[in-house]
């Protein structure tokens, strides 16, 4: 099957063609609950995770809190 | 006594230490001198998600945001863009309004960029965020932050991490007197007496981090701030004596023998 290239957290992730974010994100196994997520530097609404298909060279930031001051 | 409460942007704080998650050997230390503190506001920082190694702990698993206020910070920000990326993705996680705002100029001394963080604070501030906002001890900057919109000015006593205490009492008690704002002193405090300092030139609270990560007994350390502090609101609030030159005796001169 056809792969394309992504970037997840800044590390290239190959994935197939009809990828959706939704199946990234459980893949990775990403407590929702806990951050928030960036499609090419947009923040994505998590309730419409399903419904977005991941295109080639999509850059795709999951982030959350950690210690800081 | 009638109650003291730290208030920003009207929600009411019984402590008025904050304390940063940053640089303690472990989550559960963190939580630890978190709880010895007292403090009821702590900072955090937005960072990615570790996606190679998913046992990592979590914060969140730690300190219950329910219980504690998350106060997201933008440290490593070093323009108004990264910083206003970062707190709306600080917004997104769990609807996180009250944030602290804090864009670096050098990464050696850490001085704030003060016209970047003047710009993201207006910004921020137009889309409904509450804008805490550490900002260098300039009495005129922090006219200008407070007139597009700040929720909080927090001038640092000292660079970051450095541990050398309040350097310019001077204009920390100009920035008192110009504003009603909540003024809290983010940064460079080295020791307890340091955070009574700063309560007893008038500010309302204290922002400490590595002072009590890096102490040699953090929870001593926490619990030494959180009384340090309490000190010295009760000493500012008391009104101290006027200050003289010569000596004036605490034991009257009449009757001696």
């Amino acid at each position: 099957m056809n792969k394309i290239k992504i970037k997840v957290n800044g590390k290239i992730k190959l994935i197939t063609n009809s990828y959706k974010l939704s199946d990234l994100l459980k893949n990775l196994k990403i407590p929702m609950k806990k951050v928030a997520i960036e499609v090419n530097e947009e923040i994505i609404d998590k309730k419409k995770i399903n419904s977005i298909k991941l295109k080639k060279n999509d850059k795709i930031e999951i982030v959350h809190f950690i210690g800081g001051g | 006594m009638k109650k003291d409460n730290l208030i920003i942007a009207k929600k009411k704080f019984r402590s008025r230490l904050i304390v940063g998650t940053g640089k303690y050997k472990t989550m559960s230390e963190c939580a630890k001198a978190i709880k010895i503190s007292g403090a009821e506001i702590v900072t955090v920082a937005v960072r990615r998600v570790n996606i190679s190694d998913k046992r990592k702990p979590l914060l969140m698993d730690y300190i219950d945001p329910k219980k504690i206020t998350y106060l997201p910070n933008t440290a490593g920000c070093f323009n108004s863009n990264e910083a206003v990326r970062t707190l709306r993705l600080a917004r997104e996680i769990g609807g996180w309004k009250i944030v602290k705002l804090e864009v670096l100029g050098d990464k050696e001394n850490l001085f704030p960029d003060m016209i970047e963080t003047l710009k993201s604070t207006e910004v921020l501030t137009k889309e409904g965020f509450k804008v805490m906002v550490y900002c260098n001890d300039d009495p005129l900057m922090a006219k200008r932050l407070e007139n597009v919109g700040a929720a909080a000015i927090m001038p640092l006593a000292a660079p970051i991490g450095s541990g050398l205490g309040i350097q310019n009492k001077i204009n920390i008690q100009i920035i008192r007197k110009q504003t009603n704002l909540p003024l809290i002193i983010d940064a460079g405090l080295g020791q307890a007496s340091d955070a009574t300092i700063a309560m007893e030139l008038g500010c309302d609270g204290v922002l400490v981090n590595t002072a009590i990560a890096k102490a040699k007994k953090p929870f001593e350390m926490a619990l030494a701030f959180k009384n340090a502090v309490v000190a010295g609101r009760q000493s500012y609030n008391s009104g101290r004596i006027d200050k003289i030159l010569m000596g004036n005796p605490s034991s009257p001169f009449e009757g001696i023998i």
